[in-house]
């Protein structure tokens, strides 16, 4: 039975909710005993190795894979011509130019960037696969490169001849009037570039799937990674010329994801040509240089010609900006990163005028996929770092200067000039515990401290939304034909022979706890044990469990995958409640479901049923069932968020439906002799509203600031001028180990969404506050000598030291015209 | 010159279990876990020997089984992480990591914990900063290791 409905506000009385319960997926996880799809084998499958462009950019002049077959247990080949003749290129979102790109499963007739897989081999051996793809010769004749958007722009060279352009999207967002409130502005602060840099969150696992082929159905099954199945369907069943049902999506534990395992369809196609090709199941593990060279970068943005209004006593009142996005070689996920950062648009602020002038391009890097904070954590850091050069070049307090620029908590639920709808929370309060945690109060005689040992002592606040609950729909303010809207999730729960709940989920878990949060829910509203609730692992599209946009991502399970759950637990416990007074001649008001039975309340001892014989009556033992009562106690519920339409014209509407609030700050001490950056305090509060199991919360507190700390002091694809990847693994790409973590000091508030079904916001993204806190921090550190701005989102010891060195040439940029 | 035998046999005891097989030469000792013993709660997080997934014990000592070859082994005692709960009951490490949320994704875990038993059997109570030492070579991309530091300090406090 399928439920569809838009689920009115509710909060459920605490019970298991609320609970730091510990998990319930360790006990495998902690034993080894996780499956994750590299675990999964089957008689006589092959390994795959895909052979790769080592240039940035080149023609195909041709691909001879006939060495490579001689050699003994190679099973088989698969080259760029063939998916041509066999695949449609995979469906673009955006408009023209960048709607005529042709992005196919392999590189035909030509690379665009290095790593670009151009063939593929299938062998007995992972050893033999990759020995055999060495085989492969390809020839190419080399291209000029682009690396820097700002030379995309240009069309000099262009990547996609379908396209004739290297722009994939261009659009002006315009709120409120930003060019009066720049005239009527006291001061106008002008800042020409500042560059979010690229990196990704790297998921342990590397991506990858074992992929079966059933002759007889036609029918794919991929045990794999895929953290989006829903979506990625979509874009591979047409291109592989088959309908929908033709493939299932099996996960089950994966090794983190990020958003790095979205956009993973180019090579799960290949797969797929392969298995029917060869007749036998084909598995491929991505290889770690492999992962960082040639899949799932964050966008790079550049900002340009920035103008802040500001009035005298420091309200903001309007900006404007040019932002330029890098989407590397193929837009794939893109443009939706091109609108996504709208979601918060303001930032925590009052800003009431805008105008985003937004253009996306391609260059011969690596395509680039969601990443935790997608879209978002850029224009949020724009956001902070406009904040903090408004407050230091016009000598105002950072933390002053935001409090009276945050939405204030009367305010809410706030508009913003789009049309998105800021639920609840109280970010100046969340702002005045962080500096109670981090001891703000003490920071100028830290600072004389520090100096006294030759170091440069800062200080920095990053404050961020994590919006969730995606409205697919803004995809229509990118390109109006597309048919997308709306979100949904879903979920089955239902009662067993022998009283077992046995829950399905939607959602596809990276490590978020889905398994125990949703046993938290069921448990409340079953009146039961979260131990005696089942939650299937992972994925299953056979399971019926999904819907069309299942997945985990864009902070949302708390509201969607939760609140499916939900919807069919209650849908249970109303069967429940039902049989139970009919079996025990009781009015169904009477009737208690709690301890793991129904019962009648205030009755009689003996006058209850252990879950068990409702299980066993319904499925087993059912002849005395009345004619006109049918219980299934199996029941599917889909989750379907309300946001109304979106306006393409005014270019508003309700983006996302939760907005949790993340307020972190950093200490950071700087080496003026090596450019150095210790973090030397630390801390983050969190307002995610109701807290479904607080310990879980916190853990991905802690992760989104290891993520945020990485990019802000180490982690960046950095690329030569031919294009090639200089930090290609974790020997180059220096990612947060246990060494350099600060010890992190957490505060948590709760701000109820008045909109979720449990009250609670998905938070899991964060918005990438430690990025913008010690960018901050460094800029504040680096004051006393010279005044640079921080321009770029990571800052390793390099950079810092170029500022040192050479502040003059970093403020070059920014200019202050007051009245 | 004679080619160099591409296969050789390897003599092990894994995980307390005397095992012998012929592999080729260059299989890398993580695979031989994996693939060839289908002991699957070892995993491979890189491709450079940087992030420790594939930690395991050989001769009582952790290393990385993705820098050797399985030949190396040859004659060596390995314990894996499935090892660790021999009768099914979970250390007291193991029950650290599920009491204090030290993993997420669980993907790092295994190489984590023999990284960390090989701490606690060496230092059987660790300050924060011996831990933090012991696991740099570990990484984890979900819990920005905070919690596991703490699992692993409170585990040695339990000893």
């Amino acid at each position: 039975m399928t439920t569809v409905t838009e689920q009115p506000a509710r909060t459920l009385e605490k019970g298991y909710v609320g609970q730091s319960i510990p998990r319930k997926e360790d006990k495998r996880l902690v034993q080894g005993l996780g499956t994750f799809f590299d675990d999964v084998r089957r008689h006589g499958m092959g390994y795959v190795h895909f052979v790769r462009s080592p240039y940035a950019h080149a023609k195909i002049v041709s691909i001879d894979v006939s060495r490579a077959l001689e050699l003994d247990g190679v099973y088989g080949t698969i080259t760029g011509d063939e998916v041509a003749i066999s695949t449609d290129p995979f469906f673009e979102m955006s408009v023209e130019p960048g709607g005529n790109i042709k992005d196919y499963a392999l590189a035909v007739g030509r690379v665009r960037h290095m790593g670009e897989p151009v063939a593929a081999v299938c062998a007995a051996t992972r050893e033999l696969a990759r020995d055999a793809a060495e085989l492969v010769e390809v020839s190419y004749d080399p291209l000029p490169v682009l690396v820097e958007a700002e030379e995309s722009l240009k069309d000099e060279v262009v990547l996609h001849d379908d396209a004739g352009s290297n722009v994939v999207w261009s659009g002006v967002f315009e709120w409120g009037d930003v060019d009066q409130a720049l005239a009527e502005a006291d001061h106008v602060i002008r800042i020409e570039r500042l560059h979010f840099n690229r990196f990704s969150s790297t998921p342990l696992e590397c991506a990858g799937a074992l992929v079966e082929y059933d002759r007889g159905t036609g029918e794919w099954t991929l045990h794999c990674n895929h953290q989006m199945p829903g979506v990625g369907a979509i874009w591979m069943a047409p291109s592989l010329r088959v309908g929908i049902d033709k493939l299932r999506f099996v996960t089950q534990d994966i090794g983190g994801a990020f958003g790095n395992k979205i956009c993973l369809h180019p090579q799960y196609v290949v797969l797929c040509l392969l298995a029917r090709k060869l007749g036998r199941p084909v598995q491929w593990t991505e290889w770690r240089t492999d992962q960082h060279t040639a899949n799932a970068h964050g966008n790079e943005r550049t900002f340009l010609d920035v103008e802040v209004a500001v009035k005298a006593d420091g309200e903001m009142t309007g900006f404007k900006v040019r932002a330029l996005d890098d989407c590397g070689a193929f837009p794939r996920y893109e443009p939706l990163g091109c609108i996504i950062w709208a979601q918060v648009t303001p930032g925590m602020y009052g800003w009431r005028n805008i105008r985003v002038d937004f253009t996306q391009v391609c260059t011969n890097k690596s395509p680039v996929s969601p990443n935790r904070g997608y879209s978002r954590m850029q224009h949020l850091w724009l956001t902070e770092r406009i904040v903090d050069i408004v407050a230091a070049e016009l000598g105002l307090d950072p933390v002053e200067v935001r409090k009276k620029n945050y939405v204030k908590a009367e305010q809410m639920p706030y508009e913003t000039p789009n049309g998105c709808v800021y639920d609840s929370g109280d970010y100046a309060a969340a702002l005045d515990l962080v500096l109670d945690l981090i001891d703000h109060g003490s920071i100028e005689e830290r600072r004389q401290e520090a100096a006294s040992r030759g170091k440069l002592l800062g200080f920095g606040i990053g404050s961020t939304l994590d919006s969730g609950t995606n409205n697919f729909g803004q995809s229509t303010l990118l390109n109006p034909d597309l048919q997308f809207s709306g979100n949904n999730e879903a979920a089955s729960v239902k009662l067993d022979i022998f009283g077992e709940v046995v829950v399905t989920l939607g959602t596809v878990p990276q490590g978020q706890g889905h398994e125990t949060t949703a046993a938290q829910v069921v448990a409340d509203i079953l009146g039961c044990s979260p131990d005696q609730v089942n939650v299937r692992r992972g994925h299953d599209t056979w399971f019926n469990s999904h819907a069309g946009f299942s997945g985990t991502y864009a902070s949302q399970f708390a509201f969607t995958g939760l609140g499916a759950v939900k919807g069919a637990a209650e849908l249970l416990r109303e069967e429940m409640v039902q049989l139970a007074a009919a079996v025990l001649q009781a009015p169904v008001e009477a009737i208690e479901l709690s301890d793991g039975m129904a019962r009648i309340k205030d009755g009689p001892e003996e006058a209850a049923l252990p879950f068990m014989a409702l299980g066993a009556i319904v499925n087993a033992n059912n002849a005395f069932l009345p004619p006109d009562f049918n219980p299934t106690l199996n029941h599917r519920y889909v989750c379907r968020p309300y946001f109304g339409m979106v306006d393409t014209e005014k270019k508003t509407g309700q983006l996302t439906l939760t907005y949790a609030t993340q307020i972190h700050a950093a200490v950071v001490e700087v080496d003026p002799d090596t450019g150095e950056v210790e973090i030397v305090d630390y801390a983050a509060v969190d307002d995610c509203g109701v807290r479904i199991n607080p310990q879980i919360v916190e853990g991905q507190v802690h992760g989104a600031t290891a993520h945020a700390i990485g990019a802000a002091l180490s982690e960046e694809f950095v690329y030569d001028e031919e294009g090639t990847l200089l930090t290609s693994n974790f020997y180059d790409y220096h990612v947060p180990h246990a060494m350099d973590m600060p010890p992190l000091k957490t505060g948590a508030m709760e701000s109820p969404s008045p909109v979720a079904p449990l009250g609670a916001k998905g938070m899991g993204e964060g918005g990438g506050g430690g990025i913008h806190c010690i960018c901050a921090a460094i800029q504040d550190a680096l004051a006393t000598v010279g005044k640079p701005i921080v321009a770029t989102s990571c800052n390793p010891p390099h950079r810092v030291w170029a500022m040192l060195r050479d502040p003059e040439s970093s403020r070059a940029g920014v200019a202050v015209v007051s009245k | 010159m004679a080619a160099p035998a591409a296969s050789h046999g390897v003599s092990v005891e894994v995980n307390g279990e005397q095992v012998e097989l012929e592999v080729p030469a260059r299989r890398l000792l993580v695979h031989f876990l994996r693939d060839d013993l289908g002991l699957t709660g070892t995993h491979v997080g890189c491709d450079t020997g940087n992030c420790g997934a594939c930690t395991v014990h050989l001769n009582g000592e952790p290393v990385k089984s993705c820098m050797l070859l399985a030949v190396q082994a040859d004659g060596a005692r390995i314990a894996t992480v499935e090892g660790l709960a021999a009768d099914g009951e979970l250390t007291p490490l193991q029950r650290s990591f599920n009491e204090h949320h030290a993993l997420q994704c669980g993907y790092c875990t295994p190489g984590m914990l023999m990284s960390a038993t090989a701490l606690l059997e060496r230092i059987p109570r660790p300050s924060e900063e011996e831990v933090r030492l012991a696991l740099q070579g570990n990484i984890c991309r979900c819990t920005g290791y905070v919690n596991i530091v703490e699992a692993v300090v409170a585990a040695g406090g339990a000893a």
